[in-house]
């Protein structure tokens, strides 16, 4: 089982692994899910991270964090990667690669920013763009244990193409609640203009603070310090906000 | 040895010019940084210099317009290995700045606006190789790369440069600053690829 | 000094600057009124981005640790500090006042790692870590 499995790398330092990509999804226009195969894995938590590390020709290297799409069940792991224009890594990662290709990467790594199977108080996670992706795992988790602690997901996206896993995030998933919000283009018919998270779509989300829920925001920097001073407003302790910031989105 | 990413390429493209060893040329002008930005106003900017024997001499935004400027074309080197080629800098040359300022210091300590500080040798700023530039490529010195004003020693490793400079303190004692405290080397000539302590 | 928060989570939108103590010029206004601009400023990641460097030091997740910031008192998990970087190394910051609470910087045989601006670090040595 993945706890046993990482309590396992205690007084063992992490090293590289190789992985192979043995599938890939595309996701949005933008947005690819690499399937990795990497031997050896110790299995992870949902909401944890690797480093990948890319190696030109010429010995010039790089390192950039991903997060974990995929629950922790062992054999193959899943990252999904959203293209940032003129980036440096991500466009590659998202368009040129080519099953049977070999990635280098470290983890899992990051004991904070994870969701635990035991914990029992209710959830919200709120994600801004490919902030989606290690909440979207501790969807996963949830659902491949059967787990029923109450979930809520408020998930900003700039145009209704830009939603990652919108089908398996349609799908009924008893306890989960799922609310899009859309920043540059809506759907048609929708009630609500596009514009940047409000206090008032944090409101109709945020638990009441009495029941000690814990809120998990991932993003984008300037995303997640909007939305994590809008539930500070709210009045959720600062100590149940868990955030996980990417950089800044270049525009 | 790290396994090579096929068809991996990063930012880099290749070089017509001579490389120190191990950089790569870039063509746009990477901001690196190791706090926010600071927003100095001209109004309030100073830049001083202050001798081992406490004297001071200070100079306002309008005192550093109205001396004599430089325009130097320079070629960048950081030691995160990107070098950038043949860039337009406007600037007072530091010669001018310590001209009259009676010193035996041996070595520097520059201060800048946000708390960086960087050392190296007092020689290093003189003699034509230093300036406190204040344009850039024609235009005013953006605040990401260092403006209103920073220290420009382009013989040097990059991180020597200090952005959002303010003071210069000097001392017959070589005292480490911000990078210099956490492995990067005292001197940082980048042809001798000395990066870190000890290369 | 600016008010101690009880957690990192707060942030702060002025951080303070605190002089280098053996800066000549510590007392002049212009050195304490830097103001820094939050609307355009978010170039910056947290403290997770430390989990993969850091475990090329440490065996347990230091991500997770608690740390106290010398500048300001705060106490909160390292996961929550604000990381500036990667090159030339890494620079985290508190998000209350704006102290470089711990750096790492990642040569080519040699990595240094600096803590002067915690005054400890708590782990919590419970069995599932
Ligand atoms: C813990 C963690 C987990 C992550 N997980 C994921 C994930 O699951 N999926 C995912 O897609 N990404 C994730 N990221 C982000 C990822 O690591 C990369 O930052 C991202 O892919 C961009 O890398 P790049 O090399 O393409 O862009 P880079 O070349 O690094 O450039 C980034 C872009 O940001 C902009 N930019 C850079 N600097 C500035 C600046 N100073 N001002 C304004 N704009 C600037 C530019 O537009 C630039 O193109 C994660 C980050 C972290 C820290
Ligand atoms: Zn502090």
């Amino acid at each position: 089982m993945a706890r046993a499995a990482v309590s396992g790398r205690l007084g063992e330092r992490l090293r590289w692994r190789v992985a192979t990509l043995v599938g890939q999804r595309v996701e949005t226009p933008a947005a690819r899910t690499l399937v990795l195969d990497v031997p050896g894995w110790p299995g992870h938590l949902a909401g944890q991270h690797v480093d990948l590390r890319l190696t030109a020709e010429d010995g010039y290297s790089t390192q950039r964090s991903y997060s974990i799409a995929s629950a922790p069940d062992g054999a193959s792991l899943e990252l999904t990667v959203q293209r940032v224009s003129e980036g440096e890594v991500s466009p590659y990662l998202a368009q040129d690669l080519l099953d049977g290709d070999l990635l280098e990467l470290r983890g899992p790594v990051g004991g904070w920013f994870v969701w635990r199977p035991e914990q029992s108080e209710p959830i919200l996670l709120v994600a801004g763009g490919s902030g989606i992706v290690p909440l979207m795992a501790m969807i996963r988790a949830r659902r491949q244990l059967g787990v029923t602690t109450p979930f809520r997901l408020l998930y900003s996206v700039r145009t209704p193409e830009d939603r990652m896993y919108v089908d398996e995030l349609q799908a009924p998933d008893p306890g989960l609640e799922v609310t899009f919000l859309y920043t540059r283009q809506v759907p048609e018919d929708w009630p609500r203009f596009p514009s940047r998270i409000t206090e008032k779509d944090m409101a109709a989300v945020a638990w009441p603070p009495s029941m000690l829920a814990t809120s998990y925001i991932c993003g984008p920097t300037a995303f997640v310090e909007y939305a994590a001073d809008l539930l500070v407003e709210l009045g959720q302790p600062p100590d149940r906000i868990r955030t996980e910031r990417f950089g800044p989105t270049g525009d | 040895m790290a396994i090579v990413s096929r068809g991996f390429q990063g930012r880099r493209r290749p070089s017509d010019h001579r490389l120190p060893p191990g950089q790569y040329e870039t063509r746009d002008f990477p901001v690196l940084s190791a706090g926010p930005t600071p927003r100095v106003d001209r109004d309030a900017w100073r830049f001083s210099v202050v001798t081992e024997g406490n004297e001071r001499r200070s100079w306002t935004w309008s005192e550093l317009m109205a001396l004599p400027a430089e325009d130097r074309v320079v070629d960048l080197h950081c030691v995160t290995k990107w070098s950038k080629f043949d860039t337009p800098w406007r600037g007072v040359s530091l010669d001018l700045l310590l001209r009259d300022v009676d010193t035996e210091a041996e070595f520097a300590l520059v201060h800048s606006y946000g708390g960086y500080t960087t050392n190296l040798p007092l020689k290093d700023l003189l003699d034509g190789q230093a300036w406190i530039a204040y344009r850039y490529d024609g235009r005013d010195l953006a605040p990401e790369h260092g403006g209103p004003a920073r220290l420009l020693v382009p013989h040097l490793y990059l991180w020597k440069s200090a952005k959002w400079v303010r003071s210069l303190q000097l001392s017959a004692r070589d005292e480490p600053g911000f990078w210099e405290t956490a492995g990067y080397h005292d001197y940082g000539d980048p042809w001798r690829e000395q990066r870190y302590q000890g290369d | 000094m600016p008010e101690p928060a009880h957690h990192f989570q707060r942030s702060a939108h002025h951080f303070q600057h605190t002089p280098h103590p053996a800066d000549p010029f510590a007392d002049e206004p212009a050195v304490t009124d830097v103001q820094y601009d939050d609307a355009v400023d978010d170039d910056y990641e947290d403290g997770n981005a430390l989990a993969g460097p850091l475990s090329e030091l440490f065996a347990v997740d230091v991500v997770s640790a608690q740390g106290q910031c010398t500048g300001c008192g705060t106490t909160g998990p390292i996961a929550q500090l604000r990381v500036y970087g990667p090159g030339p190394g890494l620079v985290a910051r508190c998000p209350v006042c704006g102290q470089v609470v711990l750096r790492v910087v990642r040569g080519t045989e040699s990595a240094w790692l600096d803590l002067r601006g915690t005054v400890s670090l708590q782990f919590r040595l419970g069995a599932d870590r």
